[in-house]
């Protein structure tokens, strides 16, 4: 048996490449590039959405006008040219389908290339998938089952024509369109999403999900995600991406709001798979995300990811816990290869009373990337009881990597119990030589040993997507997780 | 006149009174220009996030008291460590008192900033290691710009230095409000062993801002432990801004005690360059009213095989403000570093708060570091069994939290300064009882 060295597994990690680089050729409705007061008005028009709309969108975009690009985090990258953006592109063909059949070929094969056949996940997973490619979707499934239950699942432009009162009444109120510099450029361009809403004590029977990929090229992907889950109701909300691999740095600046209502609890779990540039980082995409959850009493809202891809990474998946006796979670898997940098971490809000919160952060750091966790545990004045746990372990392999950890603790309440815990280490000598010991080989051990570092949190990963987690950890350090 | 405005303007001023033809004055100078671009810290400043010195900066601080100011002994012995011997570097309204204080220069020295400065003596010790380690941040630059007193200490090669030197900054008062700068450098060569006890006391109620630099140089196998006491009257605010440089196999210890004052910030700065380091920070605070109290540690992890150990304790009441930033940064060349962190607060009221912010920066894979940080309560169990044993619920508390911040007051080497401390706990938290149990 040839030895397998760590440094072995480095040089692997190097050149592995990205492997779902490969690119749709679907004919796309694209707007020139350049952001204007009349291109958002265009995007509305386009759209076909009503006044109060596109009203909405000029607000934001004269927000957006007057804001300055973030330069806290602790990432480095060229600024994406906002005039060199087209803002708007729609796969021409937009066919109303009922059957999987009636789908694009091409695009069913790329879904298979994916991994992802739809077919076997209507039947094995029993979960409906919206897919978004490129800002307009063109599948829906499992909509006629979720409207026996009254469940809303629809692309948010068709929301926005089929039940305004409901996208009006939410819309921006968790993420306000003056949050921050990404949230009102994606306030004013949006070109599609998802809308979510369940009604009063019901119990989504299947986990809901979308798939984003970004395909045409020089095209930013705007999502908007809004999920309402009405009182005593339960849903839980997939979202995977995985992009094709270009030269060109590809900004994808999404919003997702969550709201959950007395007792309700919301669970949204991301894998994140975009093209993280290639082994010079050069390409990639840039992934600046605002997500945030509201919960009012009783309700929970827990977020899991997994992030892998991406070149630059600036996301903070939040919770407002308002509400008394709610419940934040966020667990979190980053890996970060060759020249990825990722900046992320969770913000958890406590402002009602017995509010409890839990983080778990694992990072792994390999090549010459970048991983930073940034959290905020906030208790308030009035947030009697409130609860925090924080765990935040890094992984470092090579010493051209680095780890970072910016927690930030405030509170205001003597009856809370806020915890934080870091560690960073790498992979241990003994681990491996008790390992080697019992035959198991080096790679296998390295496999072993990460797995059950992001133990905690693929845990939290709903079955269904698990395997596809499992997956994309391989993908990003394929040869060290078996 | 804003005092920024008002400190450049005195400047001139300034440089009639202290030597402008040497190398020092050109270090000065170039400090003035950057604090003139740079201006007083704000809140948008991530490193001031949390502490704001806007209201102090409102008073309109004299900047050089005039008047000799003379106090008698009597009156202040009692902010001396008066019950062992020590050296003692005294200074009055930033003015040397050379009636209190006891200098050396037999076999090492300790002495005074001014004359160093200017004597050619320790022109070399000076022009080696002046400003050679702090930073050219906005309050450094402030202090740098006005360098003219402090404490000058120098420890030769294998002197192990018998008793403790105290430097302690009295303002008397005298002006309606004081703005002192006091600028201390301490070199400790190889093999000297050096233990210093810091102090700073306000003698009225009038407002005073003391922005201090020290810098420390500790040589190969150096040893220094500094004990920092800040205990001062309620209008005294503090910026306290340290700068230690190791060599290899040095161990330095800095202990911070925080029991008074208004707004008291500790920047508190390690670099390591060497290895088999040792730097051990910790601090206990313990304050109420509406006292602020903000500790800023940096290690810096440059070279293998060192080891950095923090431990601060906060305990807050009424509206008191904790704020702790605790960052380590490991570079990559720094491999089999052990870096540890904590820092544990317990909250009494509910209109105090605590802003924790432990940061690690990691650039080397062949490491352990660990942060813990918590913010809790006593515990009731605890609490309970003592009032069964027929514990007062105040003295229970009181030996609970002395239980709480024992960890850091372990490890102080001076017995005397161990007991002035757990006096002044006692006294902080409204208890008569000597925790000797």
């Amino acid at each position: 048996m040839s030895k397998y060295t760590e440094e072995q597994l480095e040089q692997e990690l190097k050149t592995q490449e990205y492997k779902y680089g490969f690119y749709t050729d679907i004919e796309s409705e694209t707007f020139a590039k350049g952001l204007s007061e009349e291109v958002v008005i265009a995007i509305s028009k386009k759209k076909n959405e009503p006044q109060w709309m596109t009203d909405w969108r000029l607000e934001a975009f004269r927000v957006w006008k007057k804001m300055e690009e973030p330069e806290w985090a602790n990432v480095q990258y060229e600024k994406p040219k906002f005039q060199d953006i087209a803002y708007y592109s729609a796969p021409k063909e937009k066919p109303k389908l009922n059957s999987l059949d009636e789908v694009d070929p091409e695009l069913l094969d790329t879904f298979k290339r994916l991994g992802i056949s739809l077919d076997e996940q209507k039947k094995l997973a029993n979960v409906a998938v919206d897919i978004v490619m490129d800002s307009v979707s063109v599948a829906t499934t499992f909509k006629k089952t979720l409207g026996e239950k009254g469940i809303i699942f629809m692309p948010i432009s068709e929301a926005i024509q089929e039940h305004p009162e409901l996208v009006r009444k939410y819309l921006g109120t968790v993420v306000p369109t003056t949050d921050n510099f990404y949230a009102a450029l994606n306030s004013a361009v949006f070109s599609d999403g998802s809308f979510c809403y369940i009604p009063k004590g019901v119990r989504c029977p299947m986990e809901l999900s979308t798939y984003f990929r970004i395909n045409e090229g020089g095209t930013g992907q705007f999502e908007r995600t809004l999920v309402v889950a009405d009182k005593g109701s339960y849903v839980s909300y997939l979202e995977g991406c995985t992009a094709p691999s270009r030269d060109e740095n590809q900004l994808h600046a999404a919003v997702v709001e969550l709201i959950a209502m007395d007792d309700a609890e919301i669970k949204y779990s991301t894998v994140q798979n975009w093209y993280p540039g290639n082994k010079e980082g050069k390409g990639g995409v840039y992934n600046f995300v605002t997500k945030r959850g509201l919960c009012e009493n009783n309700a929970k809202i827990s977020w899991t990811q997994v992030e892998t891809g991406s070149a630059v990474t600036w996301k903070y998946p939040s919770c407002i816990l308002k509400g008394n006796n709610s419940v934040g979670e966020f667990y979190s898997i980053a890996v970060t290869n060759n020249y990825q940098q990722a900046d992320t971490g969770t913000k958890m809000i406590h402002l009602g009373k017995n509010t409890k919160s839990t983080i778990i952060s694992k990072g792994i750091s390999a090549g010459s990337s970048q991983n930073s966790y940034r959290g905020l545990v906030q208790i308030g004045a009035r947030a009697e009881n409130a609860r925090n746990f924080s765990q935040c372990d890094s992984l470092l392999m090579g010493n051209l990597c680095g780890a970072h950890t910016f927690p930030y603790i405030e509170v205001k309440n003597k009856t809370a119990q806020v915890e934080h815990e870091a560690t960073t280490s790498k992979i241990g000598e003994e681990q491996l030589f008790y390992c080697n010991q019992r035959g198991i080989d080096t790679e296998k051990a390295i496999a072993l040993i990460v797995n059950g570092f992001s133990k905690e949190v693929l845990n939290k990963l709903p079955m269904e997507f698990a395997v596809e987690a499992q997956k994309l950890l391989e993908i990003s350090l394929e040869g060290s997780v078996g | 006149m804003e005092l920024k405005d008002k400190l450049v303007s005195s400047y001139v001023a300034f440089e009639n009174r202290v030597e402008t033809d040497s190398e020092v004055h050109e270090i000065r100078s170039r400090a003035l220009q950057n604090f003139e671009a740079l201006g007083f810290p704000t809140k948008k400043l991530e490193a001031w996030k949390y502490t704001s010195l806007n209201a102090v900066l409102k008073q309109d601080y004299s900047l050089f008291p005039n008047k000799e100011n003379n106090i008698q002994l009597a009156d202040v012995k009692k902010y001396f460590i008066h019950d062992i011997d020590a050296y003692k570097l005294v200074f009055i309204d930033g003015k040397y008192s050379s009636f209190l204080s006891e200098t050396t220069h037999d076999t090492f020295d300790v002495c005074l900033m001014s004359s160093a400065l200017v004597k050619p003596k320790y022109k070399a010790v000076i022009e080696n290691y002046f400003d050679k380690i702090a930073t050219k941040d906005n309050l450094t630059s402030l202090n740098t710009a006005f360098a003219s007193e402090g404490a000058y200490i120098h420890i030769p090669k294998n002197v192990e230095v018998e008793k403790p030197i105290q430097i302690i900054n009295f303002t008397t008062g005298s002006e309606a409000a004081t703005l002192l700068q006091p600028r201390n450098l301490i070199v400790v060569e190889q093999n000297a062993h050096v233990q210093i006890i810091e102090r700073n006391q306000s003698l009225t109620s009038n407002p005073v801002l003391t922005n201090s630099v020290t810098e420390v140089f500790a040589a190969k196998d150096a040893t220094v432990d500094i004990y920092k006491i800040q205990n001062d009257a309620e209008n005294a605010s503090l910026v306290d801004n340290s700068y230690i440089e190791q060599k290899s196999k040095s161990i330095v210890s800095v202990h911070t005690f925080s029991f008074g004052g208004n707004i008291t910030r500790n920047n508190l700065n390690f670099f390591q360059r060497g290895e088999h380091i040792d730097s051990i920070l910790k601090g206990i605070t313990i304050i109420e009213g509406k006292q602020h109290v903000d500790h800023h540690t940096l290690v810096h992890h440059i070279a293998p095989n060192c080891e950095s150990h923090q431990d601060y304790k906060g305990i807050f009441d009424e509206r008191a403000t904790g704020v702790f930033n605790g960052k380590v940064i490991v570079e990559k060349e720094a491999q089999k570093t052990n870096a540890y962190q904590k820092n544990n607060n317990v909250l009494v009221s509910d209109k105090a708060t605590i802003n924790a912010k432990p940061q690690l920066e990691i650039f080397a894979d062949d490491v352990k570091c660990s942060h813990g940080c918590t913010i809790g309560q006593l515990d009731e169990e605890a609490l309970f069994y003592m009032q069964q044993r027929g514990i007062p619920k105040k003295e229970g508390k009181a030996l609970l939290m002395y239980a709480f911040a024992n960890t850091v007051l372990e490890s102080v080497k001076i017995p005397e300064v161990k007991q002035r401390i757990t006096q002044l706990i006692a006294k902080k938290l409204g208890v008569d009882i000597g925790f000797d149990l």
